[in-house]
């Protein structure tokens, strides 16, 4: 694979759409300082979507793809859920698992990648709802965290099975009521964060996306520790706004307010990742 | 109105099902016979000289210059595109488009047929395109429209096109040009 897959042929330029052409001259590839900054200016990995108007989930996703260091050498790995109706839609390489055995897959990809293209660097991002990453999938996530792969899996947590109707899920709070859950959650929330560190990931985040620069710079910093160390983790609040009753322009706010609650920022950085942090900071890349 | 191909709505493979395999190496497939590569070669230019609004769909391994052969074969669809007066129309990648597409800009995979319908084709080449996303635009063009579809493959072929064309590099696509220049000069 090459950075020339997103050059069009000059034969065949005239007959090409103008947003596809963008995509080429327009798009920030091979360029790892880029960030959430391009957004405004340059074409988007992402642009349509079939998610909900005002969705945090698209927010998250244009934030992430903005803030990849190396684009034309990603592979994102996703699973079952609202974040799945996404992934046809973006402009990079994307593999969709069986429900849960998202990581799983991700290892395969990440070992072979690295046995075919041994002088490349080849970054694997696992992107999942908190249904495929905590409760259907929380076997292949952890077993992956233990055998140290080489990824980094990110989790969107709406807190809900949102787009089956409403039924609660493991990272559910307790005593929330959904459609699907009438008589309110039983157990508590499950702390993936706090799993995600006792299993040996290397760098763990929890937090909202309400702010796009903070997630930019925890994407980077993930990724970077993946590469170099071990398995990352981060664990973000997109929340669904249907299914909490809030309207379209309301998600920021519940964001912002969440900030200060369960979604208040939390880092884990292992020793090891730290080296690799402060070593990409002195590189300018953080 | 759109016209419906012999299978109608048929969710099946319905190739397979009437018996229709990809040709053996060295070999081409024309309708539901194994022929040599050049009597399939001349029977497709034929088509696309006498059909309506004949069109060249180039797919992404040929519309992206990730490698010298790509770019040799873009080079050699646009004259083909010439010599047998097709419009190129893109299958630039495999996303679906929403709202919808521009049928009259590009084709995509999972819904050929609006393209197809569209533009009244009926008679195209897939080119470039990776072979699982062909057997799906080739199977839906042959249930949903009367659109003689032909496949360039560089690797075995495909039996839900009309004529199956496999192994096609871009010495086999000069000789298809050059057989093209023949069938020009025979129908006119």
């Amino acid at each position: 694979m090459s950075i020339n897959i997103f050059k069009i042929n000059e034969e065949l330029k005239e007959f090409i759409p103008q947003e596809v052409i963008d995509l080429e001259e327009k798009a920030t590839w091979g360029n790892p300082k880029r960030g959430v900054m391009d957004l405004p200016y340059a074409k988007e990995l992402l642009e349509e979507h079939s998610l909900c108007a005002g969705c945090p989930e698209s927010m998250a996703f244009r934030y992430i793809l903005a803030s990849l260091p190396n684009p034309e050498d990603t592979i994102i790995v996703n699973s079952t859920g609202c974040t799945s109706l996404v992934f046809p839609h973006i402009a990079l390489h994307t593999v969709h698992s069986l429900f849960g055995n998202q990581n799983a897959v991700a290892t395969g990809i990440k070992r072979t990648l690295e046995w075919r293209f041994p002088d490349k660097v080849k970054d694997v991002v696992v992107l999942a709802g908190d249904g495929a990453t905590v409760d259907i999938g929380l076997d292949c996530t952890l077993q992956s965290f233990f055998r140290q792969e080489k990824i980094t899996t990110i989790c969107f947590d709406n807190e809900v099975y949102a787009n089956t109707g409403g039924q609660e899920s493991g990272t559910t709070v307790q005593g929330h009521v959904f459609k699907m859950a009438p008589k309110g959650k039983q157990w508590p929330k499950v702390p993936m964060w706090q799993l995600a560190i006792d299993s040996g990931c290397h760098y763990v985040v929890r937090m909202s996306v309400s702010s796009p620069k903070k997630v930019e710079q925890v994407v980077k910093k993930a990724i970077y520790v993946a590469r170099e160390v071990g398995p990352t983790y981060l664990h973000l609040y997109t929340p669904c706004i249907l299914e909490i009753g809030l309207n379209s322009d309301d998600a920021l706010m519940e964001m912002r307010d969440k900030d200060k609650e369960r979604f208040k920022f939390f880092e884990y950085v292992s020793p090891q990742a730290e080296e690799v942090i402060a070593k990409k900071k002195e590189e300018g890349l953080l | 109105m759109a016209t419906l191909g012999p299978s109608h709505y048929s969710p099946y493979p319905v190739a397979v099902y009437e018996n229709i395999l990809p040709p053996p190496p060295g070999k081409a497939l024309l309708l539901t016979e194994v022929v040599d590569e050049e009597v399939a070669m001349r029977e497709a230019a034929k088509a696309m000289l006498t059909r309506e609004n004949p069109t060249i769909f180039p797919g992404p391994q040929v519309i992206y210059a990730w490698n010298e052969e790509a770019k040799e074969k873009a080079r050699l669809i646009r004259e083909l595109a010439e010599v047998l007066g097709a419009k190129i129309i893109p299958m630039v990648d495999y996303r679906p488009k929403y709202p919808k597409i521009d049928p009259e800009k590009e084709i995509n995979p999972n819904h050929p047929n609006l393209t197809i319908w569209h533009n009244n084709i009926k008679a195209c080449i897939f080119v470039g395109v990776h072979c699982h996303y062909a057997n799906v635009a080739l199977k839906i063009i042959r249930a949903e429209t009367d659109c003689f579809t032909i496949a360039l493959c560089s690797n075995a072929g495909h039996e839900d096109a009309m004529i199956t064309l496999r192994d096609q590099h871009s010495e086999e696509l000069k000789k298809f040009i050059e057989i093209a220049k023949e069938v020009k000069k025979e129908v006119k």
